[in-house]
């Protein structure tokens, strides 16, 4: 499996470089939203909590975008230099897709970013809003069709093949809303959120064991713990959804998942053990019996695919996606556990005296992100050999480019990730190690010349100072 | 009406690339300059111009990628592969500086400030070197059979290339030395007259050089430069980079603060023009056209009815944000 050829290095080089992307516009569909509600909250209310908060997220929010940009420049490119034959043969479909992020989504993203980012003064308090709610829109619209396009490498559907082996769009509309679209948006979308509810209850979680009389600490850790409680339940019946069309459409990534060599009626769930792709068996197994059918089927003697219904060449790589799937639905009901309990402590000032809940919320900070990357490592190794499911094999969408190329080039992109990650989540930590402060200053403020002569407390009178003079 | 899909697409990804390089091009050359503006303050005051815009300036770049991935997909697969070390080091260029625009001002020790200014500096040195090397690289030609590069490693390093990237390094510094003029006062601002000079010497220089070589490069180019009827296109060129030129100096010396950006502007639309009438129909010299390498009709017409319309709304947004943060920079902390 793992011998060192061109192939094989340039998939590791998109692994690493989505692995690495990927992270940060969930951090921003995320953190976007959030930023909307907590604005739209002190415009509403008028109360200075939301707008400590505003501030106190929008320069993480500032540091995460710039570097969701960054890498998404990579990998905007990286379709052609590694991938020219999947980009030469599908480019006709995938690259109108993305034609239209770019032109729907990451304009508006980008233009009115500097509005939201350094426009506080500038502008009056409706139009700021609205630069940030723009800016949400688009990392959501992003997201859609990113997901139309990945969705329909899963499900391809609304084409033809010519004589070149190029697909040809013949139905717009069955190509973007592919018969995977409607549960892999929502929940990659959901999944962004959950990440972010995570993060921001964490970071809430550690100033409360800090200081519990903390305002700003206290209104994020119980805004989290809301969105834990609504939204990781609806997160398991979208990814229970997911599960049954991925049956439907890929079964072999589903035989892969569950580690079921066999093809068989009222099958077990196996909770643990080690697919073996080489002796086509799962060992060490600790299985429920049944329970395999019922989840997959909801039938108990529903019947359930094995792998060896298909060719070697043709099997995913079990023993991957058999963890990472584990470590994604592990998470989710964690998550949704964390959220159900913590309604318990929703009573007078039970959610602020509760440290050994805020103990677990901070370990949990990363769970979210975790989780979605497990997600995306099931979904996309569950769908090899192919980049196109069925139809365009991943050796066949390689570019011509010799080993030392693929090899230079990955090694750059390890170098270069490792420094500038290392730095960007060490900022981003330590920005999220102070607590949030009354009169919190927003990211302009970093800047030496827009800070000069002004304090914090100045800071904050200009929205309402700028309202005035409306 | 027979609409040529082909034709349009190759104009649009042209805008879209010039807008790129026009305004890229005054951020990066910005950057540049941090290689004769050593102070503190001076270099935030310089990151602080472009701030507010330089990730919408980024964003046409991505569209030049993604546009010819989904209109001109062979030209995409065939031309990222044979500039395939002179992209990946541009990308990994404007990596390190798009994250240095955050880095610089939240590193806490002057060290580490100092390390991000580096990195903003080499990312930005780097990342228009690689470009004009990408543009040489194309416009020398590029070896295809069976759909695919099929040349080698380094055959995009030549003389012209390097000609080109270096030719692109002192004109994006152009623009970034025109920029400070427009949107800086006091020193920083004379400072800038002055690179804004010299820079102009050499750029016409460049100019000159990297034009009289193309046409050598492949006869198609020289028939279009000095063969008629292409005579007739191809001479006002040269007179209106003379007339610019002139505009240019004036301008410098009667202490105009937007006069030498706009005749830089206009050299970097003129040079294009020439590129785009060397080019044409071209799109992946010295063998495929914009025809050959076009998608199918379905996938161009798609993106194109979302792109007449979304283009107007996007470029009036865009000119919205640049008029509100209009005016000199660090400024503002006066009137406050």
């Amino acid at each position: 499996m793992f011998t060192l050829d061109a192939l094989h290095l340039a998939r590791a080089q998109f692994a690493f470089t989505i692995v690495s992307h990927i992270v940060f516009p969930s951090l921003s569909i995320g953190l976007a939203s959030y930023l909307t509600v907590l604005e739209a909250l002190w415009l509403r209310t008028g109360r200075q909590v939301y707008l400590d908060l505003f501030q106190y997220w929008l320069k993480i929010f500032s540091i995460g975008f710039a570097m969701g940009v960054v890498s998404g420049v990579v990998m905007s490119y990286q379709f052609g230099t590694n991938w020219s034959a999947f980009s030469d043969k599908a480019g006709p479909i995938i690259g109108p897709l993305m034609g239209y992020e770019v032109l729907t989504a990451f304009f508006l993203e980008a233009g009115f970013l500097g509005v939201m980012l350094f426009g506080m003064r500038k502008v009056g308090r409706g139009l700021h809003f609205a630069a940030t709610f723009l800016v949400a829109l688009g990392t959501l619209i992003s997201a859609t069709w990113i997901l139309s396009a990945n969705s329909w490498m899963q499900t391809p559907a609304g084409y033809s093949i010519d004589a070149d082996g190029r697909f040809i769009p013949e139905d717009w509309w069955a190509i973007i809303f592919n018969p995977s679209f409607f549960v892999r948006l929502p929940h990659m979308v959901l999944a962004s959120y959950l990440s972010v509810a995570f993060l921001v209850g964490g970071v809430g979680a550690y100033h409360l064991l800090r200081d519990a009389q903390n305002r700003a600490a206290r209104t994020m850790f119980s805004m989290a713990l809301w969105m834990a409680t609504f939204v990781a339940p609806a997160q398991i019946v979208v990814g229970d959804l997911h599960g049954l069309n991925t049956l439907a459409y890929q079964p072999a990534e589903i035989a892969a998942i569950e580690g079921d060599f066999e093809t068989e009626r009222g099958a077990p769930e196996i909770l643990f053990g080690i697919p073996n792709m080489e002796t086509q068996r799962t060992d060490y197994q600790i299985a429920i019996p049944y329970l395999g059918s019922l989840i997959l089927t909801h039938r108990l003697d529903g019947e359930v695919p094995g792998l060896k219904h298909w060719p070697r060449a043709d099997q995913p790589f079990s023993p991957l996606i058999f963890f990472t799937f584990r470590i994604m639905v592990g998470l989710g009901f964690l998550t949704a556990g964390v959220g159900l309990a913590s309604l318990w402590f929703r009573r007078g000032e039970g959610l602020y005296r509760a440290r050994w809940l805020q103990r677990l919320m901070v370990a949990m900070a990363p769970a979210g992100f975790i989780a979605l990357l497990s997600g995306w490592v099931t979904t996309e190794v569950g769908r090899q050999p192919y980049t196109v499911y069925g139809l365009l094999r991943t050796a066949d969408s390689v570019s011509p480019i010799g080993l030392p190329g693929v090899a230079t080039s990955l090694a750059s992109f390890v170098v270069v990730y490792l420094i500038v990650y290392a730095a960007g989540v060490m900022f981003l930590l330590r920005l999220m190690a102070k607590p949030p402060r009354p009169g919190e200053a927003g990211p302009a403020e970093g800047a030496p010349i827009h800070a000069a002569g002004l304090t914090p407390g100045l800071a904050v009178g200009e929205p309402q100072a700028s309202a005035a003079r409306e | 009406m027979h609409l040529d899909l082909p034709l349009i697409w190759a104009g649009l990804l042209a805008f879209a690339v010039l807008a790129y390089v026009v305004l890229d091009g005054f951020d990066l050359g910005v950057g540049i300059l941090f290689a004769v503006e050593h102070e503190d303050t001076t270099r935030d005051l310089m990151v602080n111009s472009i701030a507010p815009m330089w990730d919408g300036n980024e964003t046409w770049l991505v569209l030049g990628g993604g546009g010819l991935f989904a209109v001109f997909p062979l030209a995409y697969a065939t031309i990222m592969p044979a500039l395939y070390p002179v992209i990946i080091a541009m990308l990994l260029a404007l990596v390190f500086r798009g994250v240095a625009f955050e880095f610089r001002f939240r590193a806490s020790s002057r060290r580490g400030r100092q390390a991000w200014d580096m990195a903003f500096f080499m990312g930005s040195a780097i990342a228009a070197l690689c470009q004009g090397l990408a543009l040489g690289g194309l416009l020398q030609g590029i070896r295809i059979e069976n759909r695919a590069y099929a040349g080698g490693w380094w055959d995009w390093l030549t003389g012209f290339t390097i000609l080109c990237g270096l030719a692109v390094v002192a004109g994006y510094a152009l623009l970034g030395a025109c920029w400070l003029i427009w949107r800086t006062e006091g020193p920083l601002q004379q400072r800038s007259r002055r690179h804004a000079r010299s820079l102009g010497v050499v750029v016409l220089a460049f100019i000159a050089v990297v034009s009289l070589w193309t046409p050598m490069l492949n006869p198609t180019f020289a028939q279009r430069w000095f063969g008629w009827p292409g005579i007739v296109l191809t001479a006002p060129v040269p007179t209106l980079v003379a007339l610019l030129a002139w505009g240019f100096w004036r301008g410098l010396s009667r202490k105009h603060d937007l006069t030498p950006f706009l005749c830089a502007l206009g050299w970097f639309v003129l040079c294009f023009a020439g590129l785009g009438i060397s080019m044409y129909p071209l799109i992946a010299p010295p063998s495929i056209s914009i025809w050959q390498a076009a998608a199918p009709p379905a996938s161009q017409g798609f993106l194109l009815a979302g792109a007449v319309v979304l283009l107007p709304i996007i470029l009036a947004y865009t000119g919205y944000s640049y008029w509100l943060f209009r005016g000199k920079v660090g400024g503002e902390t006066h009137y406050h």
